[in-house]
This record gives structure tokens, sequence and C-alpha cells, in this order.
């Protein structure tokens, strides 16, 4: 027998045959990914009976026991025909400009709508990979976007458009302008710092060094307090920036300490020959970065560079403590409205800032994960 | 400048590449121990020699990649010096070829080949890809142009690290152990290209176990071992006579 296998040679090809029904179709996949072994079993089960306590309760709240429409707080209070009201969405409604907009006068509100338009149009261009003249839009987004919403959002008496002091701002509108400014500046300052931790020069590294270590060693809540308490302590009124402006920098300069981080890791990863590579071919140092190691050093790392996004997205809040009324400012003010006030009215508010948050949040998770299969597959192209 | 024979020093010398009294030191670990040598225009030299003995580190010193604590590199009549721009200087005319290929993954092909050519010698793109294809067609894959590395086996990598080099239309082509990471069916199709390439008259500097090479193109061989060159001599007399113990101990063990 053992002799007879020893050697062998195939006569006529292996049958092809079709697999299982039980491991391919819904079956199959119930049974592969729910049911494949005892702990699997345990998990499936604990699962869907979370499912069953958690979702009926947050449909009711958020859906059918939801109060949509109402003048004041009567439509939110327990009645007849709605014993245990749901979210009291008529006081979100009551406040919804408040929300965006904050105490920006109400004749100038288009400014803002027209600032989240062209910011939308902005970021829609870079977000769109598949978008013509992605250059263009690099520039508009990066160049004249700023520059246009500044004369639109702060004003430009000349042009006609009046001043709108910062301290009128407030709601969704600080939220956005806070988190675009600290992301957009971030990522190029975060780029510079790491390299600079990289470089051969000492000077260069040293501070950088001391910057990231000093920066990411402070919570957010100090570095704002220092850039608007501290700050006016050692600069004269008349030169210190706008509150607004003093925040914005304070947070630009705290996730730039982050992403500096985020991009050495990415850095770490790029091999030696890469390198070596490009300096055979005679690339100078700034177009070896720019060509060569940072696109791959960049993809690598890019779920942690969306991961701090989001982190900074979140921080936003915090500049409520050195006065700025930002979303979760304005709910926090709207609340408290005795002509809203139920039992509801906080919960309602909060609930609706959460829902704020993670569709942004969640909106940049699943652009990230977009891009990182696209760029997966343009690797195996 | 336009002319990289018109430099008055290497009018004057007339070699490609000049080493003298070359010292290296890893720390305490003495890699390059005086090394002298001297390479005509349009010479092709092998270096072979046991792992660790300096052959690769010798190379990387001709562009730069390794510096050095003491002696003198002289390019195609430009000294190597701390100075940045004599560096990128000479490396613009020296072109690399890596044992790992080194191939940038998230760029094509075409665009491997095109970087150096556009951001270093700031030719128009057309211009550029189309100097690109005429050499990927000499080394024979130009229809993998528009894929990206990954895609391509070992071999076919090699030969596009080859195209790139030469699309900077370098005078002196460096080799560091070109075949050894390929599979022994891909050592044949880079070997060609390199034995073509050898027909040009393009100065070659070239690491290297292939004996068989080394016996077809190569004007002289160079033995290294423990950080000295041992051995100069034209390939029939290294092969048949070698002059010193350590050469011959070496070519019993590879040449079975």
């Amino acid at each position: 027998m053992v002799a007879a296998d020893r050697i062998y040679l195939r006569e006529a090809p292996a049958k092809l045959l079709p697999a299982p029904v039980a491991s391919t179709g819904v079956v199959g996949w119930v049974r592969a990914n729910l049911f494949s072994s005892p702990g699997n079993i345990a998990l499936t089960v604990i699962c869907a009976a979370l499912i069953v306590w958690i979702v009926p309760p947050l449909l009711r709240f958020f859906f059918f026991d939801a109060v949509w429409s109402g003048a004041d707080r009567e439509a939110c209070l327990p009645s007849a025909q709605n014993p245990e009201p749901g979210a009291c969405w008529a006081f979100i409604r009551a406040w919804s400009s408040y929300f965006t907009y904050g105490f920006y006068p109400l004749g100038e509100r288009w400014r803002v709508d027209l600032f989240f338009f062209l910011l939308a149009f902005g970021i829609a261009w870079l977000a769109w990979l598949g978008a013509p003249r992605r250059d263009i839009g690099a520039i508009y987004f990066f160049i004249v976007l700023p520059i246009l919403s500044y004369v639109l959002l702060s004003g430009v008496p000349i042009i006609g458009l009046p001043d709108v002091p910062t301290s009128l701002w407030g709601g969704i509108l600080v939220t956005i302008v806070v988190a675009t400014v600290g992301i957009v500046a971030s990522l190029p300052l975060g780029i510079l710092l790491a390299l600079g931790r990289r470089s051969e020069m000492p000077a260069v590294r040293l501070f950088s060094v001391t910057f990231i270590e000093f920066v990411r060693g402070v919570p957010l809540i100090t570095v704002l307090f220092m850039a608007s308490v501290m700050l006016p302590l050692f600069v004269p009124d008349r030169l210190a920036p706008d509150k607004l402006v003093r925040a914005l920098i304070g947070v630009a300069l705290f996730a730039s300490a982050y992403m500096a981080e985020v991009v050495r890791g990415g850095l770490l990863s790029i091999p030696r020959g890469q390198y070596e590579a490009a300096q055979a071919l005679a690339l100078p140092y700034w177009r070896m970065m720019a060509l060569v190691i940072l696109p791959q050093a960049l993809r690598v790392t890019l779920p942690n560079i969306v991961n701090t996004f989001i982190g900074l997205f979140k921080d936003t809040t915090l500049v409520f403590i050195v006065g700025i009324f930002d979303f979760l400012r304005t709910i926090e003010a709207a609340r408290g409205d005795p002509h809203w006030a139920t039992p509801i009215t906080s919960v309602t508010g909060y609930a609706f800032a959460a829902v704020f948050y993670f569709v942004c949040c969640y909106g940049m998770s699943r652009y990230s994960r977009n891009v990182e299969a696209r760029l997966a597959r343009a690797h195996r192209r | 400048m336009t002319n990289p024979s018109s430099g008055t020093d290497g009018e004057k010398t007339g070699w490609a590449v000049e080493i003298s009294a070359l010292n290296k030191w890893y720390g305490d670990f003495h890699v390059l121990r005086d090394i002298n040598l001297t390479v005509a225009r349009g010479e092709r030299i092998v270096i072979c020699g046991p792992s660790g003995g300096g052959k690769s580190t010798m190379l990387r010193c001709i562009n730069r990649l390794e510096d050095w604590q003491r002696g003198r590199v002289v390019v195609d009549g430009k000294e190597l010096t701390d100075d940045p721009k004599q560096i990128l200087a000479v490396r613009r005319d020296v072109g690399m070829v890596f044992q790992q290929f080194n191939l940038f993954p998230h760029l094509t092909v075409l665009e491997n080949c095109t970087l150096a050519p556009i951001w270093v010698r700031h030719m128009p793109k057309k211009d550029a890809e189309e100097l690109a294809m005429r050499y990927l067609r000499r080394v024979r894959i130009p229809e993998q142009a528009q894929k990206y590395p990954v895609r391509l086996s070992g071999g076919q990598q090699q030969r596009v690290a080859i195209a790139r080099a030469l699309c900077m239309s370098p005078n002196i082509m460096l080799f560091d152990e070109p075949t050894s990471a390929l599979d022994p069916e891909m050592v044949k199709e880079v070997l060609d290209t390199m034995v073509e390439l050898a027909g040009d008259g393009i100065t070659m500097l070239v690491v290297t176990h292939e004996m068989g090479f080394a016996r077809q193109v190569a004007d002289r061989i160079i033995f290294m071992a423990e950080g000295q060159i041992v051995e100069i001599n034209e390939p029939k007399a290294f092969f048949e006579h070698p002059q010193h113990e350590r050469t011959r101990l070496f070519l019993q063990q590879i040449l079975h």
C-alpha cells in the first residue's frame, strides 16, 4: 500500500464540485459568523438581547413619542395623549437659529449661510477624489476660502459688509470655524514639527521636541486659559488679538503637537531604502519629502490623522471655558429658557448635540475608511 | 557645467571615479581600510568578496549615501565634500540600482521613471514620459508602464529600477547586488539587461556574486575582504591565476 502511493502520476483532472450548501448563502453566512462556536453563540445571544433592550426605547424617545411642533413648554409636558413624551423637538426648532448663528445679527445671517455653502463646496471638491482640477480645489480651499470667509464673517465696512465682532458669533458657526481652522492648520504644522523632530540640525530638533512635549503635557483647557487670560497680561490691549482668534491659535497649536506625533509614526514606517533611492536620484531634501516620503507616510497613517481630527472636533467644545459660545454652549444657554422649561428639555438639547457631533465625526470616519479602501485598491491594480 | 567632461578637474584627471586613502568606521569598527581605486571612463568594474567585506559600503561612498572619516572621493572631477550642492551635483550624474529595488510603491512604473527627470532635470512632463518609455522599452517592459510596482515580479521591478536610473542619463551606474534578492529564474533577465547596458560604454561599478557576469563583461575585477581591496585583476587572470591566498579561498568556495 505504502509502496504503491510513494510514486504518483495524475492521469485525469480531479472533478470540480459545487460547494456544500451549508457553507454558502444566508444559512452559511449565519452559521459561519453567528453560530460557529459556543463562545460565538453566547455573544450572538447577548448582542441580540442588548439590541432588544436598547433600541426600542431609543426609537420611542427620538421618534414615536417625540413632540415635533409646539409654541412653548405646554407642548412637551405630559398630557393625556402623550403621558410620557419623548424628545421635545419643538424646543430645538424654536431655538435652531440661535444654535446655528449665536447672536450673529439677523440681517447679516445670509453671510454665514454663504460661508457654510462655500465651505461645503470646498470640502466636497477636495473630498471627492475623482473631482476635476483638484489642484485648483486645493488653492481654493487653502488660500481663497480663508480670505473669503474672513471677509464674509468678520466684515469689511468699505465694501458694504458691516463689522460683526466675534463676540456675537456662536453656535454651529463657531464650532465649524474652530474645527476647520484647527484641522487645516494642524496638518501642515504637525508635518513641519514631525520633520523638525527628525532633523539633523540640533536647534530645529530641540525646538520641535520642546514644543511637542510641552504642548502634549498640558491640557487643552490650560492652553486656552493661557491664550485668553495670560496673553493680555503681556500684550497691550490694542495689540492683543481677538478672543476667538486667540482660542483658534491655541487649538491649532495644541492639535499640531498631536498631529506631529501621528505623522512621525508614519515617517518611521517608511523603509530606509525609500530615502536612499530618492537621494540617489539627486532629489533635494524637500522634494524627497514632498514627492516620495510624505505621500507614503501620510497614507499609512491616514486612520490616525482622521482620529486626531475627530478628537479635535470634539475638543472644540472646550472653548466655552474662555467665554466663546460654541454649539454646545448655545444648547447649555437655551436649555435654561423658562419658556421651554420641561423635564425633557435638557435631555433633548443634549441628545441633539450628541446627534450633531456623532454625525460629523462618523462622517469623517466613514470618509477616511473609504479613502483607505480606495488607496488599497489602487495599489492592487 | 553643461558638459560634464568639461569640468577642469575631470579634464585633467580623466577618471570617472577616484578614491584615495578612504577610511571609514562604524563606531569602533573599521569598515573601509585605506581604499585606493581609480576607475577610467567607460570602464566596467565588478566588485566581489565575502559579505561584510565593505563592498557595498565602498560603492555607496561614491554617491555619498555613506560618509567617511578620512580620505577623498572624486567623481567625474567633482570632489565629494560636505557641501550639499556638490553632493547633489554628483548624484545627478550617478545612477544607482539597489538590492531591494527600492521602487516608489505609491507611483506607477512610469511615474517612478519620470519623477527625477521632471523634478531634478526640470524636463517637461511629456518629454520625460517619452524618455521613460524609451528606457522601459529597452529593459523590455513598456507594457507595464501604468502598473504599480507591487504588481510586477522581482525581475521586472529590478529592470524598472535600472530604467529609472537611466532616465537621469547618468555617466556612471552603481549596482549594489542587483540580483541577490531575486528568485533564481529571474536573475538572467536582469543580468541580460546589464550586459546590454555594458555594451553602451557607460561606466559601471557592480557589486555581485554572479561570476559568469563578471567573466563576460568586466574589464577588471576587484576582490574585497575585511574592508580592504585584496586584489584587482583582469577577469581571465583573476579566475585562472588568483594571486592572493584569500582570493583563491573565496573562488574555491563559490565556484564548484
